[in-house]
C-alpha cells in the first residue's frame, strides 16, 4: 500500500502479519473515532461558547455521576475489548506449534549469525521456506538485541545469557527487512540484512546445496557451460575439422603455428587462444575465431581453460554433473557479469526434465563454505 | 476566593514597587535566596538552558535522518547525539521542568502560604539539580555516552566506552533534587493550607502536584539505586547485570521502568495540573467533576506504579506477566480519559477567552488525545510486538512528551508570565506562536507514527538498505524546523514584554484563585496578610460572568482603566 512515495503499510508476509493487521486497524478506527469526537467537541465548544456568543449558558453542571460513569464504563469496556483482541494476537505470537522447521540464531556486535538445523550457516540474511512453521532459538553472544522483522509482525529480544524464541510461518515468497531493533552500540543501525522466504521447494534445494541456489559447480563445470553458451563446439569439435582444430587432449602438446613457430599449450597459452587468437594461428587455419577478449571475464577464461584441459576425458562427458537444471537467474555467481547470459545458456541447455542433479546431503556445511570462499 | 487581601488602586500601587523581583539586586540574593518564587526562577533559566541544548540535539538527530546514509555526522557521534537529546530532555527538563517552576512559584501562591515548608531544602534542591546537569553536561563533553537515555546493561555496564560514570552520578545527584522537591511539595500542600483551604478547596493543580510529588518520592529512589548499581559494575565489576559475570540484564530493565513508568506520569501529571487550570479560567466555568479530575491523578499515580512490564513485552519477560502488564496499562488509560471528557464538559455551557493560554490548552487536549491512544497500541502486548522500539513508539511518546507536557508548559508560561514578571506579552503573537507549535508539532511527529507502522526502528542512524523511509523523514525534519520556530519565539516577545510590556496588574485574564489575588510580582512574603478562603474552587458563573465578589468587579474595572490590553476580550 502506498500514496506516490509514500508507503501507508509495510507488506503483509506471514501468518503472524495476517493476525496482527485486523487488530492493528481496529485500533486505528477507535483511535481515529475518539479523536474526531474530542477535537470536534473542543473546536465546537470554544466556537460557540466563546464569551460574547449568544449561546444558552444556563443551568450549567458541575458534576453528574452517570454522566461520569458513562465515559468512565464506556472506554474501560472498548479497552477491555481490545485487551482481549491484543492478548489473544499476543498469545498466537508467543505459542509455537510443534512442527516447526528450527533455525538458529546468534546475535553479536554488528551481525546475525544464522544456523539451520543441517548444518548450513549464513549471516546477517535468514532463508525460510514459505508455508512452513518456523521457530527461531535465538542468544546473544555480547549484548542486547531485538530480531526484527517487520514484514512478518514479528520481533524478540536477543539476550545474552539465555534462549528466547520467535516464530512465524511465511506467507508469501519475497525479500524482506531485518533489524536489529534493540540499540547495541555504534554499528547498530547496520546490524540488519534481508529475511529471503523462498518457495518450500526452492528452500528444500538451497539447504540441500548448503545454502546456495543451485549446487555448487567445480570449475570444469562451470567451464562447460561457458564453453556450451559461447558454443565452442560449433567448431572445435571431437576431431580437427575444416574451419579449427579439435581441442581434446590440447593441453601441455606443442602447437606449431602459420609462422612456424611453436608454443607449449599451457595455461598461458590456452587463456591468450580465447582472448586474443590472432596472436598464434595454428598451421592450417585461418583468421575466423571470434575474439573474447572482453566478452568474458577472467573467471570465465579461468573455467574454460579448466574444462579444455579435461576435454575428452570421462569427466568432461557427465551431462548431469555438469548442468543443473533447476537454476535460477541469480543462480550463477551473482557476481559475475555475465549471470544473465550464463542462465539462458543453463536453460537452453536443460531441455529434459529428468536430468535432475542427484542431491548431495551429505555435508552441505563443507559445500556452503567452498562456495562461500569462491564468492569471495 | 478571599477578598480581603486585595490590595486595590493606590495600595496596590505602592506594593507593587516593592516585590520579589526587586527586593535585593545583588547576585548573592538570587544565589543565596529562600524565597520559592525567586527559586522558580532560577529553575527556569536553567530548564530553560537544558532544554535548549536538548534540542540541538534534536534538532541534529533530524537533519541527519534527512538522508537515509546520513548527513555529517559519524554513527557514534549521532549514538551521543540522541543520547544526549534523551538525557538531557528527560532528565534535566521534562522531569523537572513544571515541578521545579511552576510547582515552586505556585503551590505556596495557591494554597495561601508565605513559602514552601523547607526553604533552605528548596534551594539546596537547585543546587543538586545544577550539580547534577554539570556533570551530565560535563560527561556529555569529555567523551559523550552513547547508550541511549534508558542505559540498558549490559552496553552500559561492560561495554559502552563513553562517560557512563559521570553522566550517571549526574543524574543520581539530580534525582536528589527530585526526591527533595517532592518531599516538600507534600509537607507544605499538607501543613500550610491558609485557613478555609480545604483539600476539595484546592485548585487541581494542587492535587496534580501533590501526585506528582508522591510519585517522585516512592520512584526515584530506585532509579537512583538502579543506575548506581550499574556504575559499580563498570567500576568494581559487582556482578548484578552482565550475564559474563553472572547477573540477569533483563533485571535492569524491570528496575529502570519501575522508576521509569512512573516518571512518564511524572512528566504529564503537571502538564495535567496547568491544563486543569487553564480549562477552568478561560471558561469561567468550576471544572466539570472536580472530584473525578482530583482523584483520577491519584489513580494515575497509584497504577502507574504498575504498569513497568509494558516496556518489557519483548524482553523475555513471561508471557503471563506480560498479559497482566497490559491489562493494568488498559485500566490506567482510563483514568486519563476521565479528564480528557471532564476537560471537554467543563468548556460545555462556558464563557470562553480564546486568549492564548486557552489556545495552547485546547492544543494540548487535541494532542494529547492522540498520544494517549496510540498508548493502546502499544499497551496491547500483541500489537506491541511489531511496534515496540520503533518510531511509532517515538511517535506516541513525543505526543505524549513534547505535545502534552510542552504544549502545557507553554501555555502555563503565557498564563502565569504576568504573575511572575509583572509584565503582560502580545496575546496576537503568542496566539499565533500557539498554531506555529500546534502545526510544527503534528509535522514532526505524525509521519513518524507512519513511518514506525512500517518498521523503522528508532535509534537507527542509517537507513539507506530501506530508502522508502525517507520521504516521512523529510516531513518530519520539516515540521521540526516550524516546531523549532515555535519554540524559540515565545523567548523573543516573551523577554520583550519585560520592557515594553504593559504592566500586568494582579489579575489581568479574570482568572480566579489565590495567586491572583496578590500583586503581580508578588511581594516576597507573598500575601500582605493570611488570606482566609471563603469560596469554592473555580468560583465562577459562566451565565453571566459576574464574579460574585463585589471586590472582583472592583479590581476588573481598575485593571480595564489601567491598561485593558489583554482584556479587551472581557469587554463583550
Amino acid at each position: 500500500m502506498s500514496f506516490f512515495n509514500f508507503p501507508l503499510a509495510p507488506p503483509q508476509a506471514s501468518n503472524i502479519a495476517q493476525a496482527y493487521d485486523p487488530v492493528f486497524y481496529a485500533l486505528v478506527a477507535l483511535s481515529v473515532f475518539f479523536t474526531v469526537i474530542v477535537c470536534a467537541g473542543v473546536i465546537l465548544f470554544a466556537i460557540r461558547y466563546k464569551a460574547g456568543t449568544k449561546a444558552d449558558r444556563s443551568r450549567p453542571m458541575y458534576e453528574n455521576l452517570p454522566l461520569e460513569l458513562t465515559w468512565t464504563i464506556i472506554p474501560l469496556l472498548l479497552g477491555l475489548v481490545m485487551f482481549y483482541f491484543g492478548t489473544a494476537l499476543f498469545v498466537k505470537i508467543k505459542t509455537p506449534p510443534k512442527n516447526c522447521e528450527q533455525i538458529f540464531v546468534i546475535g553479536k556486535q554488528w551481525m546475525w549469525h544464522i544456523q539451520h538445523s543441517n548444518g548450513v550457516r549464513e549471516n546477517n540474511t535468514l532463508h525460510v521456506p514459505v508455508g512452513k512453521p518456523v521457530k527461531l532459538t535465538m542468544i546473544s553472544q555480547d549484548v542486547l538485541h531485538a530480531f526484527y522483522i517487520p514484514a512478518f509482525r514479528v520481533q524478540m529480544g536477543v539476550v545474552p545469557g539465555r534462549y528466547t524464541e520467535l516464530w512465524f510461518t511465511a506467507t508469501q515468497a519475497g525479500e524482506y527487512h531485518l533489524f536489529c531493533n534493540m540499540y547495541c552500540g555504534t554499528q547498530h543501525s547496520e546490524m540488519g540484512g534481508k529475511v529471503v522466504a523462498m518457495d518450500p521447494k526452492d528452500y528444500a534445494e538451497w539447504l540441500s546445496n548448503g545454502g546456495q541456489s543451485v549446487a555448487p559447480m567445480s570449475m570444469e563445470q562451470a567451464g562447460a557451460k561457458i564453453y556450451a553458451k559461447v558454443h565452442c563446439d560449433n567448431c572445435h569439435g571431437a576431431e580437427d575439422t575444416l574451419h579449427a582444430p579439435s581441442l581434446y587432449g590440447i593441453y601441455n602438446k606443442r602447437r606449431i603455428f602459420a609462422d612456424g613457430t611453436s608454443l607449449l599449450a599451457d595455461d598461458e597459452y590456452l587463456r591468450d587462444s580465447i582472448i586474443r587468437p590472432y596472436d598464434h594461428i595454428t598451421a592450417g587455419y585461418g583468421e575466423t575465431m571470434p575474439v573474447y577478449q572482453g566478452q568474458l571475464t577472467e573467471e570465465d577464461v579461468l573455467n574454460l581453460v579448466a574444462y579444455i584441459k579435461v576435454l575428452g576425458t570421462p569427466i568432461a562427458t557427465t551431462p548431469t554433473s555438469i548442468v543443473n537444471r533447476h537454476s535460477a537467474p541469480t543462480a550463477v555467481s551473482p557476481t559475475n557479469e555475465s549471470s544473465a547470459l550464463a542462465a539462458n545458456a543453463v536453460q537452453a541447455n536443460t531441455p529434459d526434465p529428468d536430468a535432475t542433479p542427484t542431491r548431495r546431503v551429505g555435508s552441505p556445511a563443507v559445500g556452503a563454505v567452498a562456495a562461500e570462499g569462491r564468492n569471495r | 476566593m478571599s477578598s480581603t487581601v486585595i490590595p486595590s488602586g493606590e495600595l496596590g500601587q505602592q506594593a507593587e514597587e516593592s516585590n520579589y523581583l526587586n527586593v535585593k539586586h545583588t547576585i548573592a540574593s538570587w544565589l543565596l535566596t529562600g524565597d520559592h518564587k525567586r527559586i522558580a526562577l532560577l529553575y527556569l533559566v536553567s530548564t530553560s538552558f537544558f532544554f535548549f541544548l536538548g534540542s540541538i540535539a534534536a534538532g541534529l538527530i533530524r537533519y541527519e535522518l534527512t538522508s537515509p546514509a546520513g548527513v555529517v555526522l559519524e554513527s557514534e557521534t549521532y549514538n551521543k547525539v540522541f543520547s544526549s537529546h534523551g538525557i538531557l530532555m528527560v532528565f534535566t527538563f521534562l522531569v523537572v521542568a513544571i515541578p521545579a517552576i511552576f510547582g515552586n512559584f505556585l503551590v505556596p501562591l495557591m494554597i495561601g502560604a508565605r513559602d514552601l515548608a523547607f526553604p533552605r531544602l528548596n534551594l539546596a534542591s537547585w543546587y543538586m539539580y545544577m550539580t547534577g546537569g554539570t556533570l551530565i553536561l560535563a560527561g556529555m563533553i569529555f567523551g559523550g555516552v552513547d547508550t541511549g537515555w534508558t542505559f540498558y546493561t549490559p552496553y552500559s555496564s561492560m561495554y559502552s566506552n563513553g562517560q557512563v560514570t559521570m553522566v550517571i552520578i549526574g543524574i543520581f545527584i539530580a534525582g536528589f533534587s527530585t526526591i527533595t522537591t517532592g518531599i516538600n511539595f507534600v509537607v507544605t500542600i499538607h501543613k500550610m493550607r491558609a485557613p478555609g483551604m480545604t483539600w476539595f478547596r484546592l485548585p487541581l493543580f494542587i492535587w496534580a502536584m501533590y501526585a506528582t510529588s508522591l510519585m517522585m518520592i516512592l520512584a526515584t529512589p530506585v532509579v537512583a539505586i538502579t543506575l548506581l548499581l550499574v556504575v559499580y559494575e563498570r567500576t568494581f565489576k559487582l556482578p548484578v547485570f552482565s550475564p559474563e559475570l553472572g547477573g540477569d540484564p533483563v533485571l535492569f530493565q524491570h528496575l529502570f521502568w519501575f522508576y521509569s513508568h512512573p516518571a512518564v506520569y511524572i512528566m504529564i501529571l503537571p502538564a495535567f495540573a496547568i491544563v486543569s487550570e487553564l480549562i477552568a479560567n478561560f471558561s469561567r466555568k468550576r471544572i466539570f467533576g472536580y472530584h473525578f479530575v482530583a482523584f483520577s491523578s491519584l489513580a494515575i499515580a497509584g497504577l502507574g506504579f504498575l504498569v513497568w512490564g509494558h516496556h518489557m513485552f519483548v524482553s523475555s519477560q513471561s508471557m503471563y506477566e506480560s498479559i497482566v502488564f497490559s491489562l493494568i496499562s488498559y485500566l490506567v488509560a482510563v483514568p486519563s480519559a476521565i479528564k480528557i471528557f471532564n476537560w471537554m464538559a467543563t468548556m460545555y455551557k462556558g464563557n470562553i477567552r480564546l486568549q492564548s493560554p486557552m489556545i495552547y490548552a485546547i492544543a494540548f487536549l487535541m494532542i494529547f488525545t492522540v498520544g494517549g491512544l496510540t498508548g493502546l497500541f502499544l499497551g496491547a502486548a500483541g500489537t506491541d510486538i511489531h511496534l515496540t522500539a520503533t518510531y511509532f513508539v517515538v511517535a506516541h511518546f513525543h505526543y505524549v512528551m513534547v505535545g502534552g507536557t510542552m504544549l502545557a508548559f507553554l501555555g502555563g508560561l503565557h498564563y502565569w508570565w504576568p504573575k511572575i514578571t509583572g509584565r503582560m506579552f502580545s496575546d496576537g503573537i503568542a496566539k499565533v506562536n500557539a498554531v506555529i507549535v500546534f502545526v510544527g508539532f503534528n509535522l514532526t511527529f505524525f509521519p513518524q507514527f507512519i513511518v514506525g507502522w512500517l518498521g523503522m526502528p528508532r535509534r537507527y542512524h542509517y537507513y539507506y538498505f530501506a530508502p522508502e523511509f525517507q520521504a516521512y523523514h523529510i516531513m518530519s525534519t520539516l515540521g521540526a524546523t516550524v516546531l523549532g520556530l515555535g519554540f524559540i519565539l515565545p523567548a523573543f516577545y516573551l523577554t520583550m514584554s519585560l520592557f515594553t510590556g504593559p504592566k500586568a496588574g494582579p489579575n489581568p485574564w479574570g482568572a480566579h484563585g489565590l495567586e491572583w489575588e496578590t500583586s503581580s510580582p508578588p511581594p516576597t512574603s507573598n500575601f500582605t496578610e493570611t488570606p482566609i478562603v471563603m469560596d469554592e474552587v473555580y468560583d465562577f458563573d459562566p451565565v453571566s460572568d459576574h464574579a460574585k465578589d463585589l471586590k472582583d468587579i472592583e479590581e476588573r474595572n481598575r485593571r480595564r482603566s489601567e491598561e485593558g490590553y489583554c482584556g479587551s476580550e472581557d469587554d463583550n
